[in-house]
């Protein structure tokens, strides 16, 4: 029970003076996904069947590397606004929202790391073949 | 976190069913929630029959009917029978609307008559909006100046007035924010539709000097944005207004002035 009164409660903390940004970057992720997401679908679909080292020579060259690592950094920043969102909406309780949270932004810094690493390494690393 | 199920003393029980009187030949079934307090007994829905000839073409004239004739404990809210005041808002047949507005013969089957949804019941079909009425005292819904008050009327030209169509229609009667599941999740903190309208209505009001800071007050992850456009609000609206459109066209001057 509290004794506040309503005005007090409805006020609480004030306004947080941000919420633009992750609005805005939300939206222009979205609409950058929208080519990036139909150029990957449709070139590995184009991949279908081939081998490895087809494979490997396609996201070496320098255009599908910069496609590639373009993607992948825009989707994981997109996944991350998201789930922040989802956190934000359901979770109530103060110490697991932060945990949450924080495991979630770190989950995805890994993963774009990771992801953008693993190109780099296949467009720069010796050719591989046979 | 997120709870799947009632609480154990909310959970809705099967109430009493008071027939139509003998030889009643239009028979309309109402089923209606009730809930008191005082009597620490879990809400129920009671079902009532009522002869639809005797008695008027809205769910209010038959709920002021129940109440007159069947059963007097049957407690809501109402009183200009005509939309304009907003106080019989309640959750008809699904649907969040007001009781005087909404005709029996729009209802297919039985008619189910529930409070506003997931609002605190005070008894019956009357939902505590206390915390409803706060948020909007806190967005400061009065114009705000620095120009000292003219002798006369504040001026505004035909276009700036039209921009209030829309906005100045709406009656406070909470049927958007109690349908928006943004506004159940997260009621505390999140200013819901009905409120972030009434906000808007104030931002682009031309005689208003304050936008800016209205706008700074709204900036807030919860305030304004915990709307994802599910558009509940626009849909249910009785008054057939947009708050959707509202909150859009309010996120929009906030990117705006970003540069």
């Amino acid at each position: 029970m509290s004794l506040r009164s309503p005005l007090g409660r409805a006020r609480g903390l004030g306004s947080a003076k941000e919420g633009v940004q992750h609005w805005w970057w939300q939206r222009l992720t979205a609409v950058a996904l929208v080519p990036l997401t139909l150029w990957f679908v449709f070139s590995i679909a184009c991949l279908a069947g081939a081998g490895r080292a087809e494979v490997l020579a396609w996201i070496a060259s320098p255009v599908n590397a910069v496609g590639l690592i373009l993607f992948l950094a825009t989707l994981l920043h997109h996944s991350q606004l998201g789930v922040q969102v989802v956190i934000e909406d359901y979770v109530h309780a103060e110490g697991v929202k932060l945990v949450s949270m924080v495991l979630m932004k770190f989950a995805h810094v890994v993963l774009a790391v990771a992801a953008i690493f693993s190109v780099l390494k296949i467009a720069f690393g010796a050719p591989i073949g046979g | 976190m997120a709870e799947f199920r009632l609480p154990k003393n909310s959970r809705v029980q099967k109430g009493k069913t008071f027939k139509a009187p003998e030889g009643a030949s239009n028979v309309k079934t109402f089923q209606v929630y009730r809930y008191d307090p005082d009597s620490g007994e879990n809400p129920r829905v009671d079902t009532y029959e009522v002869d639809m000839d005797n008695c008027g073409p809205m769910v209010l004239d038959a709920l002021i009917k129940i109440k007159n004739e069947v059963d007097p404990t049957l407690t809501f809210r109402r009183s200009c029978r005509e939309g304009i005041c907003g106080s019989c808002a309640m959750n008809i047949d699904g649907t969040n609307t007001l009781a005087c507005t909404k005709g029996c013969d729009e209802i297919k089957g039985d008619a189910k008559v529930y409070p506003l949804p997931h609002m605190p019941v005070v008894k019956d079909l009357v939902p505590d909006l206390t915390h409803f009425y706060a948020q909007y005292a806190s967005i400061e819904p009065w114009i705000k100046t620095d120009t000292p008050a003219p002798s006369r009327e504040r001026l505004q030209t035909k276009e700036d007035r039209s921009k209030l169509d829309g906005l100045y229609e709406c009656i406070l009667c909470a049927c958007c924010s109690t349908s928006c599941p943004s506004y159940w999740w997260n009621g505390d903190r999140y200013l819901g539709p009905a409120i972030l309208l009434q906000a808007y209505r104030w931002i682009v009001d031309s005689r208003d000097e304050a936008t800016g800071e209205r706008l700074d007050e709204l900036e807030d992850p919860f305030k304004l944005y915990r709307c994802h456009t599910i558009m509940n609000c626009t849909n249910t609206c009785p008054k057939g207004l947009n708050p959707g459109k509202a909150i859009a066209e309010t996120k929009k001057l906030l990117v705006e002035r970003q540069g």
